[in-house]
């Protein structure tokens, strides 16, 4: 039952300059960890380098027990970014980046299977974008673009749920509703590590919360303390898809 | 004239350039659309530059211009992928670099072959469809094939590399393998559509069809479809007024791809508008996330 599904062990992680100095995180089956951290403190780089996104200056990463290099089954894990990712030059329907969510399980890509197409259906309505499902996901508002990374994560029946921000410009009641589905998720034998700034209706579902800070981890524990609600005024939102990048042949920066 | 434009899609030579502007225009928007996506449409122009070294080359050394573009272009192509893969700002000036050095590269190397003028420099620059022979069209379905069994056979993976890179890698896609195999079927697509548009309006034909057919579809699948249908309606108009009128074939492509546009443009903004006087302002989002929580 607690076997170690992601481990962190001494985790270096540096860009132009050291972001992670040392970080120690191991995660067992069936908990739900948040994170918590200021901006900039290194959240996403940590939870990255735990995916193999961001390479690791010094230490090692294993997953299910297997070191990351050698780990195949990717199956078992979804993976909802702070953003959507660059590819918005072409419209893509909320139905098809949701599908791509089945790509780890299917093998070579062919038509969708009736049981990729029932997954699909199922993320879909745990987020409450069944009848969006044929819009374009530029077409939806920040939030319900997070619901689609949300489902897409969900779509692949993973093991090991790894959200940065899920809830960042989501509104009260679709809180709820993911608080909802992170539930069934975990009772159903799911593991969570999640990035947030407010823990709002997912603090009863959280069973630890680790703080980065200063490169470490400077807390690991219960949560803290209650964070500031959602919809307080003044609150700075992150919003995951703001502004779009300058058009350039990069597509990116 | 009608009568004239049927006796002179009656010369097999025409037929020939019929079917090779066909199969460019049904390929190139099929390859052109995951550029698009990445937001890098002109990597196709730069992919044409190159390709010209290839041409010098291939005239230079007396081998199959065609075969040593692919493999110069392509070189060119995974160049590319590797800069954009470091995504550094920086790498913006790789690639002119890379791109003007292709042309100037071409250029040169061609004026070095014996006996190759102008003449023939432009025939790739600008298309050069009216002297395709059956082994040039036989060349060009295969490559086409080749292409099209990518952007169509492995269109789920390459949309999620397309879509969101790293998402991709961690459902386990080898996302490598992917950037690098759509690199060399750009430079494939470019080669084959030397033959029809030529190097300089090569990405028009990989792009244009794609941007009209996402005025108009909702999603990537919709697009994909309409842009190949786009870009054959474009090839084959294309032909037929060129013949009409006897003016430059690739040109003449281009052309009706940019008046195709233009038209869907004009007919989507009708549509929308009347659409909108019909139903009144949509309702915009779910009706309960409308209240404001306290
Ligand atoms: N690709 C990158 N290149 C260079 N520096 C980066 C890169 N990504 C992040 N950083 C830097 O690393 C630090 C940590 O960034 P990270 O995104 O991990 O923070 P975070 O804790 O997730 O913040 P937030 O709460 O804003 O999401 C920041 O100082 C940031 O400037
Ligand atoms: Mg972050």
């Amino acid at each position: 039952m607690n076997s170690p599904v992601l481990e962190i062990k001494h985790g270096a992680v540096a860009y132009d300059r050291p972001v992670l100095r040392d970080v120690n995180l191991t995660v067992r089956s069936g908990e739900v960890v948040a994170v918590l951290g200021a901006n900039g403190s290194g959240k996403s780089t940590m939870i990255r380098a735990g995916l193999g996104l961001v390479p690791l200056a010094e230490g090692q990463v294993e997953l299910f027990g297997v070191p990351l290099r050698r780990f195949r089954d990717w199956r078992r894990i979804g993976y909802v970014p702070q953003r959507l990712g660059a590819g918005g030059g072409v419209p893509a329907t909320v139905g098809e980046v949701v599908s791509s969510g089945r790509l780890a399980r299917r093998g070579f890509p062919g038509l969708l299977r009736a049981g990729d197409r029932q997954a699909v259906a199922k993320a879909l309505a745990a987020v409450d974008l069944t009848d969006r499902v044929h819009d374009p996901v530029a077409a939806l508002s920040g939030g319900q673009q997070q619901r689609t990374l949300i489902a897409r994560a969900l779509a692949g029946e993973p093991d090991l749920l790894v959200l940065d921000e899920p809830t960042a410009g989501v509104d009260a009641k679709s809180q709820e509703a993911f608080a909802q589905a992170l539930r069934d998720f975990v009772r159903h034998g799911g593991t969570v590590l999640l990035v947030a700034h407010e823990l709002g209706p997912l603090q009863p579902v959280i069973t630890r919360a680790v703080v980065v800070h200063d490169g470490v981890i400077a807390h690991d524990g219960a949560v803290p303390h209650p964070a500031g609600h959602h919809a307080e005024p003044g609150h700075d939102h992150v919003h995951p898809h703001a502004p779009q990048d300058p058009p350039s042949i990069w597509g990116r920066q | 004239m009608n009568v004239n434009l049927i006796e002179i899609m009656s010369l097999p030579f025409m037929q020939r350039a019929l079917l090779g502007a066909l199969i460019t225009g049904l390929i190139a928007p099929s390859l052109g659309i995951y550029l698009v996506q990445r937001r890098m449409s002109l990597i196709g122009d730069g992919i044409g530059h190159i390709a010209l070294t290839g041409v010098g080359v291939g005239l230079l050394t007396g081998t199959s211009p065609v075969l040593t573009a692919i493999i110069v272009s392509a070189l060119g192509a995974v160049a590319v992928e590797l800069i954009r893969e470091r995504g550094r700002t920086s790498g913006d000036i790789a690639l002119a670099i890379l791109f003007y050095g292709g042309i100037a590269g071409g250029v040169f190397l061609v004026g070095l072959a014996p006996g190759k003028g102008s003449a023939n420099l432009t025939s790739y620059l600008f298309g050069s469809l009216l002297t395709t022979s059956a082994m040039d069209l036989i060349t060009i379905a295969i490559l086409g094939a080749c292409v099209l069994a990518v952007t169509v056979g492995l269109r789920p993976w390459l949309f999620a590399i397309c879509q969101d890179e790293e998402y991709a890698k961690v459902s386990g896609l080898p996302v490598r393998t992917l950037n690098l195999l759509l690199a060399v079927m750009t430079a494939v697509t470019v080669t084959v559509a030397m033959r029809s548009v030529g190097l300089l309006l090569v990405s028009a034909l990989m792009v244009v069809p794609v941007a009209a057919a996402q005025l108009v579809s909702r999603g990537f699948g919709g697009t994909m479809t309409l842009a190949m249908l786009g870009g054959v309606i474009s090839a084959g108009v294309g032909i037929l007024t060129s013949a009409g009128y006897d003016t430059a074939p690739g040109a003449t492509i281009v052309l009706a791809a940019i008046a195709l546009f233009v038209l869907v443009a004009a007919v989507g903004a009708v549509l929308r508008r009347r659409r909108r006087a019909d139903t009144g302002p949509a309702a915009v989002c779910d009706p309960p996330e409308c209240v404001l929580d306290s």
